[in-house]
């Protein structure tokens, strides 16, 4: 009962923070954050289960099963279940849910209570979203976390907060409904007759599919793999349906796109993994060269408009993207190293990416500006600030001893040794983005941060409070962490990964 | 212990409406707005509870006839009894702030009670006679309360023309039922299917049937007897266009849903007329002109006025889709449907009364901004609406997740291809709302008072919204064994 225990603590405590008055809403949104994240750890030190929570169905850990809803011969269950690809990303969404509200004590003037609230309410739902072993109670809380965030969005956000809200909001609705559409036909072609995810795949990897409405087994796999790789391409913000990523990056406020960037978009990769690469291994291979190829557009497209950025915050929005192209990239080899590595680059990006919002939005709110042509030499005022954004920004490159470098180290590693045609080649165009990353990252802090400093602004430039460095201190601590011991979720990454591979290397 | 008689949520509706009416005659003079309205809550609420108590006992499970077969209580009349008395409660709680600035405070409950009354015995009606006696004790309030801002002309026009609609359709009704009465010799629900599967009837006995359905459609507001719908709802106090479309829509449901699977079941009438071929094309031209019409709305009440007839839409495929591998899953869905529809479409009406209490205007660009203002209200509204959309922030997500899973399971692709078209173009409009209510706008909103009956409905309506996405069980339990029980 542990994970009904974090998901209520967390929504209670959202309650909580709505209900208080709103000068105390921020100390106590930070205190009751802290719950969750000593509720993760817990998860963590307890953690034992050796299995895939799909796979190897009645091992995951902390596991549930609860009759929902009956309906006719169909039964809805609330289940949920941990494993090693989604403990991390528990423990990620906890560390970055209260980051963002201790940086969100120097951004939030207005309706305190409400945000934080709503900020709780997403981490509770994306709790949800990793723990949900049931196509329903996935789905329900894969839906659950728009609310809150069109919300913080469209109230709290810049000067295009509407458009970027309804655009954000649009887009991962249509592929939510195409993603639903997608794993209903598999649901209704095969033998089972409930919705969790474990007995689906067991029958869609053990070849029960039957025909559908005239459609054979095999175009009904691939149709719904389609549908469902179209839905966690949307969210995972995969050229070409990325577009909404940048505008709602910039348009929201720093500590949502904390948790916009850290947490939310790994829901589309992490779905990935678990429906795409798990359930349909034959169609993954298949498709490898397809989807390895648009792994590397991805990567490519991204960094390439980033050096024509020339707002900062869109300059990281736009980084983020090839980061996930790294992601696909490794997922679709299907080996132990590149599955394994994804799954680390979603925890170490989340880490890095926070890492250089945080940076950007004390820089805006220091100079009131956030294109790169009219800063210059911020270093020298702001030296705390740029020491965490060269931090991101070298994690981010991949140097060594950081958690950028593990996970593109595993994945690259993986993407060569894929059995995929064109494996080696495509890994090698793809790792070229590297240098077109590390290029213009090292070129936007040589205009922004070095130089003499020129900053035309009436206000004193300099490091903001200690409240809003110390979630940046904390993430470079976390990104040195993972980089020097991978293994403090490498292992229980790797069992996992060698279940959804059928055991060995 | 004393074993009450099984219609008594309708007595018990009943009385409520007589005492509210002698409570007012006792002094004419005096305002008394809280205790006419302390009765009507009371009554509607007592009404509902013996409903829920009677499902949890299992009265229902062996149907109890009444006045020699005329009425029936068994699954179904309960299901739709807990339903229409937990729309009358939000409404007439909600109607306590609308009321009081007006005249005839009691009369408004009273009607609310016996147009209550009226829905539960539609649901319980065994007999084509009392069909229509409680179809007409349902309009006739409806007309009187649709036109009870007696000096705003949209409201007189609105209630004129849903009138005059509403009698023709009665009309039309009636002479179905005379014309089935005069193939079959019966009243009595399953004495007319007896007759129609022993004999094959001839035309006269078809055309009753559609005759008959016609006067469901009405009720329902569907095409093709959906004119009024709109008229009614926009010029209607903003609680009663909750009311009707929302309980006065799950009544006419109800007594549909009974009239056609026990009078006239498909097996034994499809031979003369097939009319689960007709809803199923009704049912498609339904939805769509409902949605369609409702993305080209610029005023928040018209909008859900024509989502409403799209919502009729849907249920409408429960009866169509009978004329496949019927079991009770496609029928149960539609009961499901129109009972998380209740409680949300109710409370998004009721927050479109809150927005006209506080005298925001009716465009979707007066909301705009209204949420920084009353977050909690906008928030129910929220979820309302995105329920409405079926986006599973409430039991509407469910529901409809339901009624198309099932009608696919029945054969019925076609229909629900239509049907996720219409549903995904509704998300546009219902998130039309959403957007305006949390858009930037630096509006300055006048909403020093905080209406507490409409404030305390809105809020009731939302958490039973998305309490409804957990606990659903027992709802699709009931509906189902509901249906099953009366497909025999």
């Amino acid at each position: 009962m542990l994970i009904e225990a974090l998901l209520a603590v967390t929504f209670l405590s959202a309650v909580a923070v709505l209900a208080a008055p709103e000068k105390w809403a921020a100390k106590l949104a930070a205190a009751l954050s802290l719950l969750p994240l000593a509720g993760s750890l817990l998860l963590y030190s307890r953690y034992d289960g050796a299995g895939n929570a799909l796979l190897q169905s009645g091992t995951p850990a902390f596991e549930t099963t609860r009759q929902w809803i009956s309906f006719g011969e169909y039964a809805l269950q609330w289940h949920v279940g941990l494993d090693g690809v989604s403990l991390p990303l528990v423990a990620l969404t906890a560390v970055m849910t209260t980051l963002a509200v201790v940086t969100a004590w120097n951004y939030i003037d207005d309706r305190r209570s409400e945000f934080y609230a709503l900020l709780l309410f997403t981490e509770a739902s994306l709790f949800g979203v990793f723990a949900a072993l049931d196509f329903f109670v996935w789905f329900v809380f894969w839906e659950f976390v728009l609310v809150p965030l069109y919300l913080l969005v469209a109230v709290w956000g810049g000067p295009r907060r509407s458009y970027a809200a309804i655009k954000f909001f649009v887009y991962t609705n249509v592929a939510s409904l195409v993603l639903f559409v997608g794993f209903m036909l598999v649901v209704f072609a095969s033998p089972v007759e409930s919705f969790d995810l474990a007995a689906v795949a067991a029958a869609v990897r053990g070849d029960e599919l039957t025909t559908f409405y005239g459609l054979a087994p095999d175009t009904v796999t691939t149709i719904a793999f389609f549908a469902l790789f179209f839905g966690f391409a949307v969210k995972t913000a995969l050229v070409p349906f990325h577009t909404w990523l940048p505008d709602a990056y910039t348009e929201a406020p720093t500590p949502v796109t904390l948790v916009l960037a850290g947490v939310v978009t790994k829901m589309g990769t992490y779905s990935l993994l678990r429906f795409n690469v798990t359930m349909f291994p034959e169609t993954t291979r298949e498709f490898a060269p397809l989807l390895g190829a648009l792994a590397v557009v991805t990567v490519l497209y991204g960094s390439f408009v980033a050096v024509s950025q020339q707002d900062l915050k869109r300059i990281v929005a736009y980084t983020s993207i090839p980061s996930m192209g790294f992601v696909l990239l490794g997922l679709v080899t299907y080996t132990t190293y590149g599955l394994s590595g994804a799954t680390f680059q979603m925890v170490s990006h989340g880490v890095l990416i926070g890492l250089l919002f945080l940076a950007v939005g004390a820089i805006e709110r220091s100079t009131d500006t956030r294109m790169v042509d009219k800063l210059s030499g911020v270093a020298s005022e702001m030296p705390v600030t740029a020491s965490l954004f060269v931090a991101g920004a070298f994690g981010y490159m991949g140097l060594p001893l950081m958690s950028g470098f593990a996970a593109e180290f595993f994945i690259f590693t993986g993407s060569f040794q894929a059995a995929y045609a064109n494996a080696a080649l495509i890994t090698a165009v793809a790792m070229f983005g590297i240098v077109v990353i590390a290029g213009y990252l090292l070129w936007t802090m040589q205009r922004v941060l070095f130089g003499p400093y020129a900053v035309d602004t009436d206000a004193a430039v300099a490091d903001p409070a200690r409240s809003a460095l110390a979630p940046g201190v904390a993430l470079v601590l976390l990104a040195i962490g993972l980089g020097v011991a991978p293994d403090v979720f490498m292992g229980m990454i790797q069992d996992s990964i060698n279940a959804i591979l059928g055991g060995g290397v | 212990m004393v074993e009450l008689p099984p219609l008594s949520p309708q007595y018990v509706l009943g009385l409520a409406a007589l005492l509210v009416l002698a409570v007012d005659t006792l002094s004419p003079g005096d305002r008394k707005d809280g205790l006419l309205a302390a009765i009507a809550a009371a009554g509607t609420l007592t009404a509902t509870g013996l409903a829920v108590w009677f499902a949890w006992a299992g009265t229902g499970s062996d149907a109890l006839t009444a006045f020699e077969g005329a009425l029936v209580v068994d699954d179904l009349a309960l299901f739709f009894t807990v339903l229409v008395g937990s729309v009358a409660a939000l409404v007439v709680v909600a109607s306590y702030d609308y009321v009081r600035e007006h005249a005839h405070a009691a009369e408004y409950y009273a009607l609310v009670l016996l147009a209550t009354t009226g829905m539960s015995a539609l649901a319980a009606a065994n007999s084509l006679a009392t069909v229509f006696v409680a179809l007409e004790l349902v309009s006739i309030p409806s007309y009187v309360l649709v036109g009870f801002l007696k000096s705003n002309k949209d409201s007189v026009e609105a209630s004129m023309k849903y009138f005059l609609v509403g009698a023709l359709s009665s009309a039309v009704m009636l002479y179905g039922l005379s014309l089935v009465y005069g193939a079959t010799g019966s009243l009595a629900l399953p004495e007319v299917a007896a007759a129609a599967s022993e004999q094959s009837l001839g035309g006269v006995f078809g055309v009753g049937v559609l005759m008959v359905l016609g006067g469901f459609l009405f009720k329902t507001a569907s095409v093709p007897f959906h004119f009024w719908a709109p008229e009614a709802y926009e010029g209607a106090p903003a609680p009663i266009s909750a009311f009707l479309s929302s309980a006065s829509k799950a009544a006419g449901f109800a007594a549909a849903f009974r009239v056609f699977t026990v009078a006239f079941p498909l097996d034994a009438v499809a031979s003369t007329v097939n009319w689960a071929l007709v809803l199923a094309v009704l049912a498609a031209v339904t939805m769509t002109l409902g949605n369609f019409a409702a993305a080209r709305q610029e005023a928040v009440k018209r909008m859900l006025a024509y989502s409403s007839i799209g919502h009729a839409g849907y249920v409408l495929i429960g009866l169509a889709a009978l004329a496949g591998d019927a079991d009770g899953l496609v029928l149960g869905a539609s009961m499901m449907h129109l009972f998380a529809y209740g409680f949300m479409n109710t409370g998004a009406f009721l927050f479109v009364a809150l927005a006209e209490h506080w005298g925001v205007g009716e465009t979707f660009e007066d909301y705009e901004g209204l949420g920084r203002r009353a977050p909690v209200a906008s928030l129910a509204m929220t979820v309302f609406v995105f329920s409405l959309a079926g986006l599973p922030v409430g039991a509407g997500f469910l529901s409809k997740y339901f009624l198309f899973a099932s009608a696919v399971d029945a054969g019925f692709v076609w229909l629900v291809a239509i049907a996720l078209v219409n549903s995904a173009l509704s998300l546009y409009f219902y998130s039309r709302v959403v957007t305006s209510l949390w858009g930037e706008s630096e509006r300055d909103f006048d909403i020093r008072s905080r209406p507490a009956g409409l404030y305390a409905a809105v809020v009731a309506a939302g958490v039973v919204t998305v309490l409804l996405l957990v606990a659903f069980d027992p709802v699709a339990d009931t509906a189902v064994s509901a249906a099953t029980a009366l497909l025999g």
